[in-house]
């Protein structure tokens, strides 16, 4: 019996002070997250703040890491050649992602069909979609094969390990982030303009230069934006399909870490986060961007 | 006219063929009859996939990634679905902060998350354990599976919990008969994507695998280094089947809780 009475008596000890009343039901959301924000800090946030740290701290305070990058001949060109890459393969993602949102947007009995086709190689591990464009550009790959087939070559050319394999691939591997975006937007503008533009006499051309490709520009800025962020940061691809001399920023990171050579990792660590954060500052600022982001990325 | 109609359609077939085929070359190189990587093949057989299941060296590191990406559902789910429960409630600016830790692991770059880890998880021996793997790994799963428990918790209509209230349900028997049950399908998204995630990880398992926890994309990777043999066509084919399988599924998951939701708004309404 006293065990019944124990929490009652309990509860009355603690309601008591009723100078400082506490509504427990308000801290549930807090306790609820609170073992996830705890793990996320301990396994995550504070191991990459202590190895950033390692920029400024090494050996003790200082900011001389960051101000010998502006003579740094490997970084410049390191940071050159991934600003570059990331340009060219978002262009990329641009140019083939439109068309292919629209046809998906488009379709009708075909839809489904053509989201499989995109989802089945964004849903397949960046290794072996590299591990693909490794078989199909090699020596004696697919692609060399059918260029001496059709005579345009005479002997195998050397595709893989150049740049040019790294670009193909990583359109290949980000296509879906551009297309997906754009199709959202395109999918939310009123049909109805569309007819009576049309019913105006506007041509299809003119139809869409005044009125698809402007109410689309949300889903392009966040697609581009997107793209631009992750190329940033890609670093198995280049890794496997690239060529020897052209590294990536994350490439150099890993290499530095390998030599041990924390202070430097930490820094370039620094410049390409800070890199990639104020990209996306900027395309949250951005009219409907932030929306579409935010639906693309679940 | 006909051509203005066809010229589009050729595009869009063309950019698609570009998508898929890649996937389906190494699927039908898997299957190849030859010792090299040759395509086509000259004849097609298993030899490949004997090659795989008779070998010690690609079966353990395989059952450690289904080891490590089993755990990591579990902890991921667990500790995802409760944060998005409460992250639902809490203050706005609160809210912010809350998300930005647990979302951010998708935007930071893969090599700074997998360092940063390394640096730490290097100074407490955790370096070449499966349990430094499920660590890790959680912290990338874990955005998937909050953001998917998120969304279908704002599609429930509050009312339903109000009423269970009000009818005087207990908060436990409210969550465990009402808000559960709704948000299931997000749960069960959410611990497919986790799994995936994991299980498809390559960055992180290079810099802390070592040589005690050998995941299977870092398997794949070491032996790229050497040879590129059909082997890891046939390694690549099976991961595609099942990454596909999960996330087919996780996808008509996900569209048949939007249709339900539909349905019982508009019958609300």
């Amino acid at each position: 019996m006293s065990e019944v009475a124990q929490p009652a008596s309990l509860a009355l000890a603690v309601s008591r002070p009723q100078t400082a009343p506490f509504d427990w039901r308000r801290a549930v959301p807090l306790l609820l997250a609170a073992p996830l924000l705890l793990y996320m800090l301990v396994f995550y946030a504070l191991p990459v703040v202590a190895m950033l740290l390692r920029s400024v701290n090494d050996p003790s305070w200082t900011l001389s890491h960051y101000a010998t990058l502006f003579d740094d001949v490997v970084f410049q060109k390191t940071f050159w050649i991934t600003f570059n890459t990331s340009v060219t393969v978002t262009l990329g993602c641009l140019i083939l992602g439109y068309p292919v949102a629209m046809g998906l947007v488009r379709a009708k009995a075909m839809a489904p069909f053509i989201l499989v086709i995109i989802l089945l190689p964004f849903w397949t591990s960046v290794l072996v979609r590299s591990y693909a464009w490794m078989v199909l550009l090699g020596r004696h790959g697919l692609v060399n094969e059918a260029l001496l087939a059709l005579g345009m070559i005479d002997r195998p050319i050397r595709i893989l390990n150049t740049p040019l394999a790294t670009q193909i691939a990583m359109i290949h591997i980000l296509l879906p982030y551009m297309i997906l975006p754009i199709a959202n937007a395109l999918r939310q503008i009123d049909p109805s303009l569309i007819r009576a533009a049309s019913g105006l006499g506007s041509t299809p051309f003119m139809t869409f230069r005044q009125i698809i490709l402007p109410l689309s520009m949300s889903g392009v800025a966040a697609g581009t934006l997107l793209t631009f962020v992750l190329a940033l940061g890609f670093y198995i691809t280049p890794a496997m399909v690239g060529g020897p001399r052209d590294i990536t920023l994350s490439m150099l990171i890993a290499q530095q870490v390998d030599q041990l050579n924390w202070a430097y990792a930490a820094t370039l660590s620094a410049v390409l986060l800070a890199t990639a954060l104020a990209i996306l500052a900027v395309a949250r600022k951005l009219p409907g961007v932030g929306n579409a982001f935010r639906t693309s990325m679940r | 006219m006909i051509l203005a109609r066809i010229l589009p359609a050729g595009v869009v077939g063309l950019i698609l063929f570009f998508l898929a085929f890649p996937i389906v070359v190494v699927a039908i190189v898997s299957f190849s009859s030859a010792t090299y990587l040759t395509f086509p093949p000259p004849a097609f057989g298993l030899r490949w996939y004997e090659a795989y299941f008779s070998n010690p060296d690609w079966l353990k590191p395989t059952w450690v990634s289904i080891w490590v990406a089993c755990a990591v559902v579990v902890l991921a789910t667990f500790l995802g679905t409760l944060a998005a429960l409460g992250i639902a409630r809490l203050p706005k600016a609160m809210r912010v902060v809350a998300a930005g830790l647990i979302l951010s692991p998708l935007i930071v770059p893969g090599i700074v998350v997998a360092i940063g880890i390394y640096y730490a998880y290097s100074r407490y021996g955790l370096v070449g354990t499966p349990i430094a793997m499920v660590l890790a790994h959680t912290c990338l799963a874990v955005p998937f599976v909050v953001t998917s428990v998120t969304a279908s918790l704002s599609g429930i209509d509050p009312r339903l919990e109000q009423a269970a209230l009000s009818l005087g349900a207990t908060p436990g028997a409210t969550f465990f008969q009402v808000t559960l049950p709704l948000i299931q399908p997000g749960v069960l998204v959410g611990a497919l994507f986790a799994f995936i995630t994991s299980f498809d990880e390559l960055i992180v398992a290079l810099f802390i695998s070592g040589t005690g926890a050998v995941t299977l994309p870092r398997r794949m990777w070491d032996d790229l280094r050497f040879q590129i043999d059909p082997t890891i066509a046939a390694v690549s084919t099976l991961t595609i089947v099942l990454t596909a399988a999960l996330m087919g599924a996780a996808h008509l998951l996900r569209k048949r809780a939007e249709r339900n939701r539909m349905a019982t708004s508009s019958a609300a309404a």
